[in-house]
């Protein structure tokens, strides 16, 4: 959910044959799942009706494919208009692929609509106000400003508006290339067969020669928490912003929590988190987590409650503020009752896949998920692959990032088109738009160490302060920490974690190293404009240093003159 | 110079007499007339912030000495303010049951704001809460009319009381603190236990812990926004502020230390001048040897001695109030420059030309006693017409003191030093000597006339026999 990527541009696919090192990247994604690959690659679709496909869409450079062949209505339908239902339609157009979407709500799904895209409204606010309260920052800068203020409704406009403008800039987009934008609710019927209309009345009944499931995900909420919407409510409610309350309780410390975080103390709450495990911030890098606790949450207006379940969540009413009942999480016994505003619930997100007909082809979800290979194709209860029918993004809960749905839909998209293609989920960025913002690629420390002992490498580990950068120091933002664990014997980039600012935009050349294959040994010779905050990634790639013989200088050959 | 020995004007007749918080039924309050007021509510008295010295603009409740649902007879102190110059037990006039406290410990209100409801009975308990929803309700207009009156270094007008509190149906949790007021109370050292939640549900805010340890809270920009340009254009006028110095901490006046600054900037307006004169001090220190041993001290002497020079000279002991007139006092009270924790007050002797040396020397006593416990009544440290500063413990040779609004002339004393002194006939001898350097209103004391005073006073002092009559 913080993640928006609308645009599937970001994420580079591993296309075997376009890689220059195929073998490292099947490497890193194959690492999971090697066992499910040889059984996919039995199973795949003839390869004649493949090809063919193929020789149409090199006619067909723009435009929806001709009307499906074999008897199928279509030959690629997308239940649901959410980012990767988008990016993979986006994708079999241009492929010369007929493709029908399905949505039963708003196109855009929860990042456009509920998520990354109105939260980034609400965070580009939050970090100005951040900014302008702070006076200390102010001074030294010479500026002067006087009690900035903020109007609370003319911020929730700013972001429900720029939430239409991107929604309606997905639809144009799809309706431009013609892809048949269908509304309802779909429900698979049996192979290849797909019934959709409004809830009760599935009247229409279509085919596809592929089908992807794109349902995505909505937010979870725990047994025990009475959401009413206006004092306890979860991502979707907070986004229209419809109050400010003096004291928020955040139940979850993970992306959602902390973003929120960072809008609410701006715009003058109090917070309190309570997170389940040990620490805050779990899902980073150790070293970042902390540097992150000491710059986003110390010296904030937030305290912390962690290793406890809220158990019961009441929301206010008949004069009570809202109650939180807090249990140890490995004890269960009672620990304390919050008194709060108001209670974000931000404990994840569950999958959105009821009533799509799973059971009429025998697949069994897994907790809500659909289960698939690391080819995105869905796997029935007796662990054989359906033929056909593939599930992206939340819905299949690899990795639960809008960009990561996209990048997987252009992937299937590619293999229906018969390139075989497989995602190396390790080259997803993934990004957390605090001020300043925290991105991450790849493994954490501990994560590459515990694969270095398995397999017997080293790792080394480089760092950098933006301190050290002369851009972060003219905006007087300092704050900052950017680390890189690569393999010093083959210079392999295995994880890159930034805390500072524009963290989030400076990630992609790492994770474009990493989905590239690209060598520290030789990224270090590209050079970076001075002064720009991407001097803080030539400094990790200068400070590496690699044991590698026969280093390949390819980027100093002479290209033009 | 930089000495600001008495803040404090006097105008006794604004200081009542015996302080008592005027509870007035609020049917009977002529002014500020409300809109929708009960019809039995002469039973309903408001208890209101009294003024407890003729500068007093507001007060801050220090603490409630009774809570909401006690009963109280007329004469129990009911409230502690802390006003300007000192913190004041203020009593009831009339007996009743508190029935909502307006405005809770650690706030301020302006001086004749309701801060509490009383009733007269049981019965009356609940119309006294309805009308305590309605006030908190038009607290803020109401608020808003004192502050453009007040002056530029005063206090940001209080924040208006919470509506919630005193709400019956808050069960009002106790000890539940904010996450900022938690850190703030670990900041300052402010036990929680003991910091009065008036957020919602009775919680403790970063507000009640920064009034707990005494730091004027920062004023919150307005959430709403229709709200947003009146706040921003308050601050305004409060120009005339520096720029912080990087890494410096800033300590926020107390409201002692605020009335000071804002007598000491009213001063200003007065065009004073000043007179110095040497004077041989060898008698008074042998009589001041003599009497010692009897409770007297040099203060009280000077004191005595400014006194009678005073009543030889009535017009140094006048004011100027308007710029026009003369006003002469009928007394002679000697008000002298203390400095107590914090800030600096000044007990007045009074009556200091007719009392003798031993009595005042008694009365002396009570009042820096009560001086430094805080507990001086505003006519014992207002209704000075003279004042008396006195550096010379410190090896201060001369200073200059400046004139406090209301009085016409202010005394700095100096150090007595061994002097080589020249008589008219060329012979040397050494003599202790001071300097006392006297500030005046020229508006209405005038070169010769100071320097009439200081030749009386000088010979009083060189003559010292006339003190101990």
């Amino acid at each position: 959910m913080p993640l928006s990527a609308p645009s599937a541009a970001a994420t580079v696919v591993a296309s075997g044959a376009a890689s220059p090192r195929p073998n490292a990247i099947r490497t890193a994604a194959g690492l999971r799942f090697c066992g499910l690959r040889r059984e996919a690659l039995g199973l795949r679709s003839s390869p004649q009706a493949v090809a063919a496909r193929r020789s149409v869409a090199a006619a067909a450079t723009a435009g929806n494919g001709a009307a499906g062949s074999g008897g199928f209505d279509y030959d690629l339908l997308i239940i649901g208009a959410g980012v990767g239902g988008h990016g993979a339609a986006l994708h079999a157009v241009e492929k010369g692929l007929k493709t029908a979407i399905i949505e039963g709500d708003v196109v855009g799904g929860t990042c456009v609509n509920r998520g990354c895209v109105p939260s980034k409204a609400l965070l580009a606010v939050s970090g100005r106000m951040r900014e302008l309260q702070d006076e200390h920052h102010m001074k030294s800068l010479g500026l002067q400003v006087s009690l900035p203020g903020y109007d609370r409704q003319a911020v929730a406009d700013h972001a429900n508006n720029l939430a239409s403008k991107i929604r309606s800039n997905l639809t144009n987009s799809m309706k431009a290339l013609g892809v048949d934008i269908l509304t309802g609710i779909g429900t698979i019927v049996g192979k290849q067969k797909v019934r959709y209309g409004k809830v009760g009345f599935p009247d229409n009944e279509i085919t596809a020669r592929n089908i992807i499931i794109a349902t995505g995900s909505i937010p979870f909420v725990p047994k025990g928490i009475e959401i009413d919407g206006k004092t306890v409510f979860t991502s979707d409610h907070a986004l229209k912003l419809e109050s400010v309350p003096d004291w928020i309780a955040i139940v979850g410390s993970g992306y959602i929590g902390l973003e929120f975080s960072d809008v609410y103390t701006a715009l003058g709450s109090e917070v309190t988190f309570v997170e389940a495990l040990d620490q805050l911030m779990p899902g980073f890098d150790p070293e970042i987590g902390k540097l992150a606790q000491r710059i986003l949450i110390n010296p904030r207006k937030i305290d912390y409650h962690t290793g406890v379940f809220a158990s019961k969540i009441t929301p206010a009413k008949d004069g009570k503020p809202v109650l939180i009942e807090l249990i140890d999480a490995k004890t269960k016994e009672h620990k304390e009752t919050l008194e709060v505003d108001a209670a974000l619930i931000a404990t994840g997100r569950a999958p959105f896949t009821k009533g799509l007909g799973l059971e009429n082809i025998n697949v069994v979800t897994q907790r809500g998920f659909v289960p698939v290979d690391d080819r995105m194709q869905v796997m029935d209860a007796d662990g054989n692959v359906v033929p056909n029918l593939y599930c992206i993004g939340d819905a299949n809960g690899k990795l639960m990032l809008a960009h990561a749905a996209s990048a997987q839909g252009i992937s299937v998209v590619e293999q229906i088109s018969g390139r075989d293609n497989i995602l190396n989920h390790l080259s997803i960025p993934a990004a957390c738009f605090t001020h300043p913002e925290i991105s991450m690629v790849g493994l954490t420390e501990p994560q590459a160490r515990e694969k270095a002992d398995k397999e017997g490498f080293e790792i080394s580990v480089v760092k950098t302060s933006f301190k050290a950068n002369t851009k972060a120091l003219a905006e007087n933002e300092g704050d900052g920490l950017a680390k890189m664990i690569y393999r010093p014997d083959t210079g392999e980039i295995l994880g890159v974690h930034i805390l500072g600012l524009h963290a989030a935009d400076l990630i992609h050349e790492a994770s474009n190293a990493i989905a590239l294959g690209t060598r520290v040994q030789d990224i270090k010779f590209a050079v970076h404009a001075h002064p720009t905050l991407s001097e803080v990634l030539d400094e990790l790639f200068k400070a590496a240093k690699v044991k590698a013989a026969g280093v390949s200088l390819s980027v100093n050959e002479p290209v033009a003159a | 110079m930089a000495t600001a020995p008495a803040p404090f004007s006097l105008s006794a007749s604004t200081v009542p007499a015996r302080l008592r918080a005027a509870a007035v039924p609020a049917g009977t309050r002529g002014r500020q007339p409300r809109r929708g007021r009960m019809v039995v509510r002469a039973k309903i008295r408001e208890i209101f912030m009294p003024a407890l010295s003729s500068t007093m603009t507001e007060g801050k409740i220090v603490s409630w000495a009774a809570s909401e649902g006690d009963r109280v007879n007329k004469g129990d102190a009911v409230v502690v303010v802390e006003s300007d110059k000192a913190d004041m037990d203020v009593e009831t006039f009339h007996d009743g049951i508190v029935a909502a406290v307006l405005v809770p410990a650690g706030e301020s209100a302006p001086v004749g704001a309701p801060i509490a409801l009383l009733a007269e009975s049981e019965e009356e308990v609940p119309l006294a809460l309805a009308k305590a929803k309605e006030l908190s309700n038009g607290q803020p207009q109401q608020a808003a009319a004192p502050a453009p009156a007040e002056d530029a270094l005063a206090t940001p007008p209080p924040p208006p009381t919470p509506a919630a509190a005193p709400a019956p149906v808050s069960a009002g949790t106790k000890g539940i603190a904010s996450p900022q007021a938690k850190k703030l109370a670990k900041q300052h050292r402010v036990d929680l236990a003991k910091v009065t939640g008036t957020g919602p549900y009775g919680r403790i805010t970063p507000e009640d812990v920064e009034a707990a340890a005494g730091i004027q809270p920062k004023p919150k920009p307005a959430a709403a926004s229709p709200a947003v340009a009146a706040p921003s254009a308050a601050a305004v006028p409060q120009a005339a502020v520096l720029p912080p110095v990087p890494g410096a901490t800033v300590v926020p006046f107390t409201t002692m230390q605020a009335a000071v600054s804002k007598n000491m900037v009213e001063s200003l307006a007065v065009p004073a001048f000043r007179v110095g004169y040497p004077i041989v001090t060898d008698k008074l220190d042998e009589l001041y040897e003599k009497v010692k041993p009897k409770g007297v001290t040099m203060t009280v002497l000077l004191a005595k001695a400014a006194a009678m020079a005073l009543a030889q000279h009535p017009v140094v002991n006048a004011s100027c109030r308007d710029g026009k007139s003369f006003t002469y006092n009928s007394n002679i009270n000697i008000a002298v420059a203390v400095a107590i924790d914090g800030g600096l007050i000044t007990p007045v002797l009074q009556d200091a030309d007719k009392l003798d040396i031993y009595l005042l020397s008694q009365n002396w006593k009570d009042l820096v006693k009560k001086a430094r416990a805080k507990q001086l009544q505003p006519n014992e440290y207002s209704s000075g017409t003279f004042t008396l500063s006195n550096l010379g413990m410190f090896g201060v040779d001369r200073f200059d003191a400046i004139l406090p609004p209301g009085q016409g002339a202010i005394m700095a004393v100096g150090a007595s030093k061994p002097t080589v002194v020249a008589d008219k006939d060329g012979f040397f001898s050494v003599k202790s000597k001071m300097l006392v350097n006297v500030t005046a209103d020229h508006r209405i004391v005038y070169g010769a006339d100071l320097a009439a005073f200081l030749q009386t006073f000088a010979k009083i002092i060189e003559g010292p026999e006339s003190l101990t009559l």
